[in-house]
């Protein structure tokens, strides 16, 4: 009999080139994403030795990071933004590469554009230069952000150069209570595992209260993989995935969508297959977390305190840098800004929950709301339903897709001091704005904290 | 990429833990299109106050990091964000290697991709070397890459891992992309095999 094998060991085997003794296996790479960031100067050395994209067929571009995401017809204020976003329309024109550009219908940011368009798919591989690219193991693909010359790399050859990683199951045992969502589940591994704890290893998400999840609430588990070090993380395709890609507009039809379906059955992890480590979170006694510290694995249970550093000088810092008092509860804790948004949570269903909160309240007169959908997709179909509205006349401000505050490139950003409960994936220092300080909950949570002007307990509010 | 060899270079301590990317590199910084110019701003805000002046607490704006060319920095460093940024300023500002007890994964190779050398030693090894600096503001250490080797200056010396293929390429200055064009035949008898298709908007 064959050994048994895991959900990665499966995709990474069929997608292995070459294997040569004392170098690492070329990779071949199945779909590539591309953004204005991190892509210019990759472009520029194909450039420089005169290549060509080898497959744009399998190549597909949008801008998110640097646009600004208030009426997007107007010419882009910011020359260095400006020119970067110019440079990438410039460099999918000359080298053929397909760009969703702003105004198209299927712009967003990149890791929400994959998943609607159908592009990413149970067991193929995914690379972008973006962390967050892990996003897209939601399908059971291998996926994973790169750097520069890796893009470059698979720009001129389809491929890139990897070691195989080690594998880790995150195994959530039990169903989540009520108010508890996908961001409470990673956002408690996270305070678990650490901002290294996944360093090596490819994440594979397994139980009950993940077969629970939406796809949205699967890709909002996986994107924050790398939160955890891990550059990857995956979920084996279910019901779920195939219900979800069945009408996507670059799905197969037909006789091709049966024959990929019972493909992608094939893909899940044989029974007793080996992992090189297991880490289980019990799931039915959680509580919404919130991150008290400058990173995402500084989280706490809304209803606990905020640590005492104890000698600790990385938690002494943090809240230096945080001005919280240790031992005080973080519910109450006055906001200035409440961000929904990011390609962690800005899909329909996010929205959805956020505007179920929301709707008939108002947000608190001290604080500014920013809700910004992840696509152009996601804003129609926002507005079809009537999200918009509720967010509208709760007094949030309703924008157009892009990355938006969770990275602060395009000038939506916090002032220096400012508090911030954000649905996003970082709370590094500085990240949403120098010297802004972020809360990182769920759109729940985000969403009751807008209405009290503090940190609060979505639950209150179900 | 700059071969990398042996060499002797004065250590800059930065004794914290979990040193993200936005921290080496703020991502404001991320708009321009080039590789170059990105040392000014290593460190960014850390290095220099809400007006602009140099934040005289932190060690780049101090007399012993002049002409500092190794970093040695607390667990996990670079963890965070795939920006290829955060090497290219590191080695913009001056440094060829950084010593930790673990880097996150795509920095690391993102690193040895730019010849910026990850050096991992263990805990007791990291605790003498900044022992050591705050003794001594001038510290050097000697690195070589063809040994593996981190000589301390106890004269004690430590061996790094680093992997072969790595190496070769850092050692030669040889970049990674010839060696995937070298077995475009393969890839191409790949493409003809494999069931995964994508149809992007092309």
């Amino acid at each position: 009999m064959a050994q048994a094998r895991t959900l990665y060991d499966k995709v990474w085997d069929s997608h292995v080139v070459t294997n040569e003794a004392g170098a690492p296996a070329v990779l071949y790479i199945d779909l590539h994403l591309v953004h204005e960031v991190t892509s210019p100067q990759a472009f520029q050395g194909l450039r420089d030795r005169s290549l060509a994209v080898r497959r744009p067929d399998r190549t597909m571009a949008t801008m998110d990071h640097s646009i600004p995401t208030r009426d997007q017809t107007l010419p882009i204020l910011d020359p260095i933004a400006a020119k970067q976003v110019q440079q990438l329309r410039i460099n999918c024109k000359e080298f053929g590469v397909p760009l969703a550009d702003v105004g198209d219908e299927s712009q967003g940011i990149v890791h929400v554009i994959g998943p609607e368009l159908g592009l990413t798919r149970p067991g193929i591989t995914v690379v972008c230069g973006d962390s967050h690219t892990s996003t897209h193991g939601a399908f059971g693909a291998l996926a994973f952000g790169i750097g520069t010359t890796e893009v470059e790399h698979v720009l001129a050859t389809q491929c890139l150069l990897q070691n195989r990683s080690k594998t880790c199951e995150v195994r959530f045992s039990g169903l989540p209570p009520a108010g508890i969502v996908a961001k409470d589940l990673i956002l408690a591994l996270i305070a678990e595992i650490g901002v290294g704890g996944g360093t090596g290893y490819v994440l594979e998400y397994t139980g009950e209260a993940i077969r629970s999840l939406s796809m949205e609430g699967r890709m909002t588990v996986c994107n924050m993989s790398i939160e955890g070090g891990a550059r990857a993380g995956m979920i084996a395709p279910d019901d779920t995935t195939y219900g979800y890609l069945a009408d996507k507009p670059t799905s197969p039809r037909g006789a091709a969508w049966e024959a990929a379906v019972n493909r992608w059955r094939q893909l899940p992890s044989d029974e007793g297959a080996a992992y090189d480590r297991t880490v289980t979170v019990g799931a039915s006694n959680l509580e919404p977390m919130i991150t008290w510290g400058t990173n995402p694995g500084m989280g706490v249970r809304v209803s606990e305190p905020v640590p005492r550093p104890n000698g600790n000088t990385a938690v002494r810092k943090a809240l230096e840098y945080m001005q919280l008092e240790p031992g005080k509860p973080l519910v109450g804790q006055p906001v200035d800004v409440v961000f929904i948004g990011s390609c962690t949570n800005s899909r329909i269903t996010d929205l959805r929950q956020a505007a179920g909160l929301l709707e008939g309240r108002k947000v608190n007169p001290r604080v500014r709301m920013l809700v910004v959908p992840g696509s152009e997709r996601v804003r129609a179909q926002a507005e079809a339903e009537g999200l918009s509205d509720v967010f509208r006349s709760a007094g949030a401000d309703w924008r157009e897709a892009g990355c938006s505050m969770c990275i602060a490139m395009n000038g939506d950003q916090l002032d220096s001091g400012q508090y911030c409960v954000s649905t996003s994936n970082r709370n590094f220092e500085g990240r949403q704005g120098k010297g802004g300080r972020t809360f990182l909950a769920s759109p729940l949570t985000a969403a009751a904290s807008a209405i009290e002007g503090a940190v609060a307990d979505p639950r209150l509010y179900l | 990429m700059q071969a990398v060899t042996a060499f002797r270079g004065k250590v800059v301590p930065l004794p914290i833990n979990d040193i993200d990317t936005d921290q080496i590199i703020p991502a404001r910084f991320l708009k321009t299109i080039e590789k170059l110019g990105l040392g000014d701003n290593l460190f960014n805000d850390w290095r220099f106050r809400a007006d602009g002046h140099p934040n005289p607490g932190f060690v780049l704006n101090q007399p012993r990091a002049e002409a500092g060319s190794i970093l040695l920095a607390g667990d996990n460093f670079g963890c965070g964000s795939s920006r290829e940024h955060a090497p290219w300023a590191l080695l913009g500002y001056g440094f060829r290697a950084v010593i930790s007890t673990s880097f996150a994964d795509i920095f690391r190779n993102n690193s040895l991709k730019n010849g910026l050398l990850p050096i991992i030693v263990g805990q007791e090894t990291l605790a003498e070397l900044f022992d050591a600096a705050n003794a001594d503001e001038s510290l050097e250490v000697t690195v070589d890459l063809a040994s593996q080797t981190l000589e301390l200056p106890s004269g004690r010396t430590v061996s790094f891992p680093v992997d072969g293929f790595s190496k070769q390429c850092l050692l030669e200055g040889g970049d990674q992309l010839s060696y995937i064009q070298q077995r475009m035949d393969s890839i191409i008898a790949y493409e003809q095999t494999s069931q995964n298709t994508v149809d992007t908007l092309v």
